[in-house]
């Protein structure tokens, strides 16, 4: 019995610590982040005032942190604001909806692995909450509830732009499932297991997926199958990053929310905290997004150049750390994405909901479809005589060939204009 | 599995499955099935099986459900709330439930009883020489651990590979028929 | 009406694939970024940016020198280099005033007083800051060029009560203003 009580000791602390501590404020810190980028995009300076107001207390000078307190000060906005509830929406779904947008975002907090294992007085502890052998899957599934929120919000707003939002994220959220599970299969070839901490070891230990350019240790050029999977990679690394932009609501695709056509989309009806938290589910969504691409293409918590093992032995006394190392590695690279998520929204302007649905469909489906066959055949390749590599790369060839014809015949033509 | 565990997500399901008939809103029918499906899940993952619950929720929940959801939506059902039940819908209900428990009696009482072994890392260890020495299956049964994909993986591309084919054939028709259907009447 | 046909333009490849012109996005973004960072942004100088982006700062920064001589600020009374107050509450200021901000008491000036002529100085004069809208019409039809725009804009309170500028606060505003027509002066 205390051994259990133990157990779920851990796993609270666990849970406690990576959620609420770790993942939580990410979300906040993205905001910031987002109004601090665009702004220095747009060359403004966005919020750098709001800080600890120490002039209250009596003080010369307030403490300006850069504005880093922005995020709380709004949230406590949205807290005080009324919360309005209009009379024709329907009520159960009404409040249910918010809920379903934020909780699967952070349910699939627990399969992602933060750090290499940390131990003291000889006990390791992997930095995962569920080390579970479905990661990328689980990570899917979970995400997939979100659209129940989206759409339930859509609906039981009963109103025109919340419904027409809802409705078209739900066919957006579909549609880009099918490609964002489609694409990963290559990787999950190559590393021959669904296991997000074993994944980023196997990176660690061999380079990351994207910078094969060390094993074991050493720095060097990787051997020819592992240079020839790059191109599979890279292809998956594409069609992977476009699809989390998508199933996230982020700006090139985020029809459900286009308030230049829908005002604000599905949150039209909500005010105070209900959508507040639909905009914390965008942002956490966005987090784990982000995490997902890290562990699968750029080495997770790794640091790279072969130095994994030696952080991984650092100790003083019974206290090996070098896991916490690893997991600012990570946070660093999360940000990093995040950024890079923001420089996005901040460049490319919307699409059509038409040529979202037909990059959805009918590039990205068929081109993750011909890349999970090259990478079966790269990784298949040693042990297949010449003749059959052949064979296999012409039929590769020729397959790809007829999809890109059909795409191409099936092309709408533009109809003249009848006067 | 812990039973408490059985207990918690067989209840889920069972106030899901019966809010689904319980309900006369559609959205809410939908959405109990979708919370019955969550509690099969949780059932499967109790069984080891995480693969199988977690393409229960990835397909049924996340995909079927909410083309449904999606359909209902769209589709003004406000009729279907104040409808008065007749006897013979519920007739043939109860009809089906006592024939499906007829059923069920009939295979239950056939089949032998008896215990499926536990999970534990004797039992794990013996598997794992039915598999080839290096294997990764081989290796995750010896270290005490139950590679469920794997396995899932080994099976169906050994012992049910022509079916598996043929799935997928059949498929890859149904898709291209779709596709064929639906542009022709456009124009 | 004539029907003008659009041709599209015909997409290259490289267009057609679209990751070029992303790239080419993603620099210009970046390239924005970078510049405001090190606050080199087009226009930072003239701007007398902080040093991050064009923008200037508010309260520690102001714009101050740079405002224009037709700049129209708080309103305000003035009085001349002789000191006299050079309204004579003639109400004309109140009576145009459209967002009727300015109210004014009237009241006689004592015969033993220099300018007894004049017979008339305003016993109070408040003018709502909270409703003017500095459109500039009190200075433009007061017949004794005694209220002006000044180039005030930090009109600030915690209470409405401050925002009310009463007499004594629009003459410290308005301050001594020289040069105006002196006609109630005496003929030499």
């Amino acid at each position: 019995m205390p051994e259990l009580i133990f157990q779920l000791a851990i796993i609270l602390t666990k849970i406690v610590t990576l959620t609420f501590i770790v993942v939580l404020p990410l979300v906040p810190l993205s905001v910031y982040f987002e109004r601090r980028f665009s702004a220095i995009i747009q060359d403004r300076v966005g919020p750098n005032r709001v800080g600890i107001p120490l002039s209250l207390l009596g003080f010369k000078k307030d403490f300006h942190m850069f504005g880093l307190v922005q995020p709380m000060a709004d949230g406590l906005k949205l807290f005080l604001k009324e919360d309005f509830t209009p009379a024709h929406v329907r009520k159960a779904f009404y409040w249910l909806a918010p809920a379903l947008t934020v909780v699967p975002a952070l349910i699939t907090v627990c399969v992602v692995p933060f750090g290499s294992p940390i131990s003291i007085f000889g006990h390791a502890e992997k930095l995962v909450i569920a080390d579970i052998d479905a990661g990328p899957l689980f990570v899917f599934a979970v995400s997939s509830l979100t659209v129940y929120g989206i759409t339930l919000a859509g609906w039981s707003s009963n109103s025109k732009f919340p419904f027409i939002g809802g409705v078209r994220s739900t066919a957006q959220m579909i549609s880009y499932e099918i490609s964002l599970g489609l694409s990963i299969i290559p990787v999950l070839l190559y590393f021959g297991d669904l296991n997000l901490s074993k994944i980023v070891q196997h990176q660690a230990d061999n380079g990351w997926l994207l910078l094969p350019f060390w094993k074991d240790g050493k720095i060097g050029l990787p051997d020819l199958q592992t240079a020839m999977f790059w191109i599979p990679a890279f292809i998956a690394f594409l069609i992977f990053t476009v699809s989390i932009f998508a199933e996230t609501n982020r700006m090139p695709f985020d029809l459900p929310e286009c308030e230049t056509e829908l005002v604000g989309g599905y949150h039209t009806e909500y005010s105070s905290m209900k959508f507040a938290l639909f905009f914390m589910g965008e942002y956490a969504a966005m987090v784990i997004g982000s995490a997902l691409i890290i562990t699968l293409f750029l080495g997770g918590w790794s640091v790279g150049f072969g130095l994994d093992q030696y952080i991984s032995q650092l100790h003083i006394g019974s206290f090996h750390f070098g896991g916490l190392i690893h997991m600012g590695c990570f946070l660093t690279k999360l940000l990093a994405f995040i950024l890079f998520f923001i420089l996005v929204r901040w460049t490319v302007p919307r699409f059509r909901y038409d040529q979202l649905m037909k990059l959805g469909w009918v590039i990205f489906f068929e081109a993750a479809l011909i890349n999970v066959f090259l990478a079966a055949l790269i990784i298949a390749a040693p042990s297949l005589s010449t003749p059959i590599i052949a064979a296999g790369a012409i039929l590769l060839a020729v397959v790809t060939g007829a999809i890109i014809w059909v795409a191409k015949v099936s092309e709408d033509q533009p109809k003249p204009l009848r006067a | 599995m812990p039973s408490y565990l059985f207990w918690l997500f067989s209840t889920i399901m069972l106030i899901g499955g019966a809010a689904v008939i319980a309900f006369r809103n559609p959205v809410s029918s939908a959405l109990s099935m979708v919370t019955c499906f969550v509690g099969l899940a949780g059932l499967f993952i109790g069984l080891s099986a995480f693969f199988v619950g977690i393409i229960q929720i990835l397909v049924y929940t996340g995909a079927v459900m909410v083309l449904f959801l999606f359909i209902i939506m769209l589709l003004d059902l406000k009729d279907e709330e104040k409808r008065a039940r007749g006897f013979a819908p519920l007739a043939a209900g109860l009809a089906l439930v006592v024939a499906f428990v007829v059923q069920l009696v009939g295979i239950l009482s056939q089949s032998a009883d008896k215990t499926a072994p536990d999970l534990d890392k004797q039992t794990l260890t013996n598997a794992a020489a039915q598999f080839p020495k290096d294997s990764k299956i081989a290796e995750a049964l010896t270290d005490g651990r139950l590679p469920d994909i794997h396995l899932i993986g080994h099976t169906l591309f050994t012992q049910y590979n022509l079916p598996l084919q043929l799935l997928g054939v059949l498929l890859l028709v149904a898709t291209i028929g779709v596709v064929t259907l639906s542009k022709r009447q456009a124009d | 009406m004539a029907v003008v046909k659009l041709q599209r333009p015909q997409l290259k490849l490289g267009e057609k694939i679209y990751f070029g012109a992303l790239v080419k996005g993603f620099i210009l973004t970046l390239g924005h970024a970078i510049r405001s960072l090190r606050g080199k942004s087009v226009g930072a100088k003239d701007l007398e940016s902080s040093g991050l982006g064009v923008t200037m700062q508010f309260p520690e920064q102001r714009w101050d020198s740079h405002l224009p001589d037709y700049y129209r600020g708080a309103p305000a009374l003035v009085t001349d280099e002789q000191g006299r107050e050079r309204c004579v509450s003639c109400q004309l200021c109140e009576f145009i005033c459209p967002p009727k901000a300015i109210r004014i008491t009237p009241g006689e000036i004592p015969s033993d007083d220099p300018w007894a002529k004049v017979e008339k100085r305003p016993k109070e004069f408040e003018i709502d800051m909270i409703r003017c809208i500095y459109c500039g019409m009190c200075e433009e039809v007061c017949p004794e060029q005694a209220i002006y725009l000044r180039k005030d804009y930090l009109i600030t309170g915690l209470k409405r009560a401050d925002m009310l500028h009463d007499k004594k606060k629009l003459y410290e505003i308005g301050g001594v203003r020289t040069g105006l027509v002196n006609k109630w002066n005496e003929l030499k």
